[in-house]
């Protein structure tokens, strides 16, 4: 029943939220709500781990073959904790922030919520497909009408593309469905499928491009940088920090399973080339970038890029990384845009050559942010050492791979452009002399000191002791393998 | 049967209330009352207690599906004269008179839903067709609503002419009027027989507005006052609907190979042409009746697909589509700019009214969490399940995805950009009432049981 909770807070609550008056008080109770959210997380993790509530059934619409099903995985607990994790952080971090409307504000910002939990909980297609659409429309809404001013163009140009992306992938999940021997929609009826190669190939190819439209993989990224850019800062932090995850998610948890054969073909092939070409490209852009959102959008794509590489080298400390990467990149990257967001709120400007020598007058915030930033180029004693070390550790043993000499120093040049564009904005923020508009600035908030510090510390922490992680993550990557493993499947 | 002759009945009684009633607010009352006891007299048919034992000698099969389709019917009505009917005065003084035509058309939208035999087909399209022409050019005055009406009219004649002398090629090879229990002899149907099928199947397609057969919708549609449109373009076509997945349901299913391609050579070009054209639409009365089409072309794929998914999802569709169109026309009626411009700002003027209408173009769109979406996803299943052309299920979705570029239009018309629209003058019972229409459009597209079990109970 655990598992219920995690969806119904924030639906319910985001459903009051639009009918409360006025903006704190439906701050608040979005505050409390995502603070509910975290707790069920928290002791589903703890107290309430046994899988009789873990998971929960009922009947839905048995005409089309589909049932309510939801269950918390190991991979599902780490992206649901992700996401119960971030909204009580983003929350705080821009308590100050003052939206007209506030109470449809924070009312949107939960369902998306819901939305979210919803697609890292569903164990049936077509209740897959309704929360990966309940997550996006509020998304929606919350760029256009909070986001700046190219907002309309820019976010219809990301529902647009979204929305393609995931009807075509509608169509592969109903081919789906008519071929397993049930007729269900249900998770292991679609594991027990069994179709041709030729099927399979071209069903990827439908599902593939919802799902890279979503993370983006290059060439389906040009929505990214600019919706990123338009869409208020708090939902950038969804966006980057939890939506784009659900599209490496649903590769782990609905392709390499449901479609090995044609996984293994395009893996090394198509995928990994777009991957590759799509993480030196979007390093080079982020290079040239002067808009702080814009550098970190680009980042983004070329963090996503080595996991969906590590994702198709399948093997399972690859496996294991990609979902411990996940959670990890999340934290950093919305720990990245609550710096930028106060840099904005504060200066009124996000454009580097405009700002300088911030450390002389916030030193705390320097010093959060030199970390935070750091964490993002994968420091050793940082959770995204981890993460990134275990991907390059997998795509080098993996036996599906015939040229990773050549994937791994492509993607290891990223690494190292990483540290270019990083070092560049902390640089060129932090360090020099302070300007005009720099000149009587203020540190920040104890609010924002808070937020950070549990940011930092969870960088910290997850650097340092990650086998938590790890155990949680064992069981679905060993599950998933044996589902996927091709050699396997041709003995059969 | 019960609600058969009650409407007929009541439609005379309509006639003759403009002379007794004085009052308006009498004469819709009259209205609303004495349809409710036809959906409630329709629904006592359903539970087996009939009013009325007349021997119409198979001519008719008041089966579960057609029963549950008319009551769908009546309630779209119900709901549509609840918003709507008000707006009806304004279009001449023959208020009753306009009630007494609708009336009369819901007579013959349970003909073409129940028939078993192609003359009550023939009289149920005439019956629906004669009052429509009527309705189209109610607004004397009106030069473009004498113009859609003659067009209409027209244009209904030649489609009529088509459906004649196919039921007589369908009569000529069977020789007999009934489609049911047709026995068609093995191997290749003769040719006398095949041509009647088309014929059929054009004057049908044309009934229902699909391309190339829809040249018609865009001029009737724009020309007719909103109010009739909006009757015209969702109860009426759905009766078209009805009555095609009827005929070819009953009849031809057999002979499948000799006109499925056909028919998804239709579908297509009419889910193409409806979508690419609505895009470019500027008025957004314009933009609904080329969506009208664009809906048409999905509500094709049942027709093709003719198996269990299709006959639940067409009931789906028809309930969607209809809740939504005329949600959304009740808004458009009380509008004087009927621009995309028009609705600038409208978030702020009227919110209740945006939020349903937001809900309705979303299930327009097919969003998920909406019956639209169900109806769209139940169509594409009865066509993957149906096997081969998936060529047209992947053309439907991305046309799908073009829809939502001009239903999104009015979405960032009234939320996202500043502007005046003008402030409506609507009553709380409204406000409540669309609000209701927009709640249940979310209920059915989470749990479209509630009808199914009617269905199947």
């Amino acid at each position: 029943m655990i598992v219920v909770l995690l969806i119904l807070i924030p639906l319910l609550s985001g459903l009051v939220t639009f009918f409360l008056k006025g903006g704190n008080s439906a701050k608040t109770c979005a505050l409390i709500s995502s603070l509910l959210t975290l707790g069920v997380s928290i002791s589903g993790l703890t107290i309430f781990n046994n899988a009789d509530l873990l998971l929960f059934k009922a009947d839905w619409l048995p005409g089309l073959g589909s049932t309510f099903s939801i269950r918390l995985d190991g991979m599902g607990q780490l992206l649901c904790l992700l996401t119960a994790v971030s909204f009580p952080l983003i929350f705080v971090a821009t308590w100050r922030h003052e939206y007209k409307n506030a109470h449809n504000f924070f009312a949107l910002m939960l369902l998306s919520q819901a939305g979210l939990m919803g697609v890292f909980l569903a164990m049936d297609a077509l209740v897959f497909y309704f929360f990966w659409e309940l997550a996006l429309i509020p998304v929606y809404f919350l760029c256009s009408i909070w986001g700046g001013e190219k907002r309309i163009q820019a976010t219809f140009k990301f529902f647009i593309y979204t929305f393609i992306g995931s009807v075509l992938m509608l169509v592969g999940l109903i081919y789906l469905q008519s071929q397993t021997e049930s007729k269900s929609f249900d998770i292991t009826a679609f594991y027990a499928l069994n179709i041709s190669h030729n099927s399979q190939s071209w069903i990827f190819l439908l599902m593939f491009v919802a799902f890279a439209i979503k993370m983006p993989v290059f060439p389906l990224h040009t929505w990214q940088p600019d919706t990123y850019e338009q869409a208020p800062t708090a939902t950038t932090m969804v966006l980057n920090g939890i939506m784009a995850k659900m599209g490496v998610f649903a590769v782990i948890r609905w392709l390499l399973p449901v479609l090995p054969f044609a996984s293994f073909a395009y893996g090394e092939t198509t995928v990994t080339v777009l991957a590759v070409i799509g993480m030196i490209y979007a390093s080079l852009l982020a290079i040239r970038q002067d808009d702080m959102k814009r550098l970190i959008a680009y980042s983004s794509i070329a963090h996503i890029g080595l996991m969906v590489i590590a994702i198709f080298a399948e093997t399972t400390i690859s496996l294991q990384g990609v979902m411990i990467q996940m959670f990890n990149h999340g934290i950093n990257i919305i720990g990245l845009w609550i710096i930028v967001e106060i840099i904005e709120r504060k200066y009124g400007t996000r454009k580097m050559s405009e700002l300088g020598g911030l450390a002389q007058k916030a030193p705390v915030m320097a010093m959060l942010f030199v970390i935070i930033a750091l964490a993002n180029i994968a420091l050793p004693l940082t959770n995204s050492f981890v993460g990134e070390f275990m991907m390059f550790s997998g795509i080098f043993s993996s036996p599906l791979f015939q040229y990773e000499l050549i994937i791994v120093p492509a993607a290891g040049l990223c690494i190292i452009l990483a540290a270019v564009y990083v070092l560049k904005m902390v640089q060129k923020v932090l360090y020099g002399n302070t300007i005009l508009l720099t000149e009587m600035a203020t540190d920040i908030r104890l609010n924002e000191k808070v937020v950070l510090g549990i940011i930092v510390m969870l960088i910290i922490v997850a650097g340092v002791y990650p086998q938590p992680f790890l155990d949680l993550t064992k069981d679905t990557t060993n599950f998933i393998l044996k589902e996927s493993n091709v050699i396997h499947l041709l003995k059969k | 049967m019960n609600a058969l002759i009650l409407l007929t009945i009541l439609g005379v009684v309509m006639m003759f209330s403009g002379v007794v009633l004085k009052r308006n607010a009498a004469i819709r009352t009259l209205a609303v009352t004495g349809l409710l006891l036809a959906i409630i007299a329709n629904v006592m048919d359903t539970y087996g207690i009939h009013f009325f034992n007349i021997n119409i000698r198979g001519m008719m099969n008041f089966d579960r599906f057609a029963l549950l389709f008319i009551t769908i019917i009546l309630s779209c009505t119900f709901i549509f004269f609840l918003l709507s009917a008000k707006d009806m005065e304004k279009v001449g003084i023959n208020f009753a008179d306009y009630f007494a035509l609708i009336f009369f058309i819901l007579c013959g939208i349970i003909l073409t839903s129940s028939f078993s035999s192609l003359l009550i087909l023939f009289l149920g399209i005439e019956i629906i067709s004669i009052p429509l022409y009527i309705l189209t050019g109610s607004d004397k005055r009106n030069l473009k609503s004498n113009e859609a009406s003659l067009k209409y009219f027209l244009l209904g004649a030649f489609s009529t002419g088509l459906m004649l002398m196919g039921i007589t090629m369908f009569y000529g090879y069977t020789g007999t009027f009934s489609v049911e229990n047709l026995v068609i002899v093995e191997g290749m149907p003769s040719a006398l027989l095949i041509a009647g099928i088309i014929l059929l199947m054009f004057s049908m397609s044309f009934k229902v507005s699909a391309a190339p057969f829809h040249f018609w919708t865009p001029d009737v549609y724009d020309g007719a006052p909103t109010v009739f449109t909006s009757f015209m373009a969702t109860i009426v076509k759905a009766a078209g609907f009805i009555a095609f997945i009827r005929l070819f349901y009953l009849s031809f299913d057999s002979l499948g190979d000799s006109w499925k391609l056909l028919i998804a050579i239709i579908t297509a070009l009419t889910l193409f042409i409806g979508n690419i054209t609505a895009v470019f639409q500027q008025s957004v009365k314009r933009m609904l009746a080329y969506s009208s089409i664009a809906q048409a072309g999905f509500m094709m794929m049942a027709v093709l697909a003719l198996n269990g998914p299709a006959m639940e999802g067409i009931l789906l569709y028809i309930i969607a589509y209809n809740l939504s169109t005329i949600g959304l026309f009740a808004i458009l009626i009380k509008m004087k700019d009927y621009t995309f411009e028009g609705f600038n700002g409208f978030a702020k003027r009227q919110p209740a009214l945006a939020r349903a209408a937001v809900i309705f173009l979303l299930s327009l769109a097919g969003i998920p969490l909406t019956a639209g979406f169900l109806g769209k996803f139940y169509m594409l299943k009865a066509v993957v399940q149906q096997g081969g052309y998936l060529w047209l299920v992947i053309m439907a979705v991305v046309m799908a995805a073009v829809s939502v570029y001009y239903y999104f239009r009015v979405i960032q018309a009234m939320y996202f950009k500043e502007g005046e629209a003008q402030s409506l003058e609507v009553s709380l019972f409204f406000k409540w009432t669309i609000s209701i229409v927009a709640f249940l459009v979310i209920l059915l597209g989470v749990y479209p049981q509630i009808i199914f079990k009617w269905y199947y109970f």
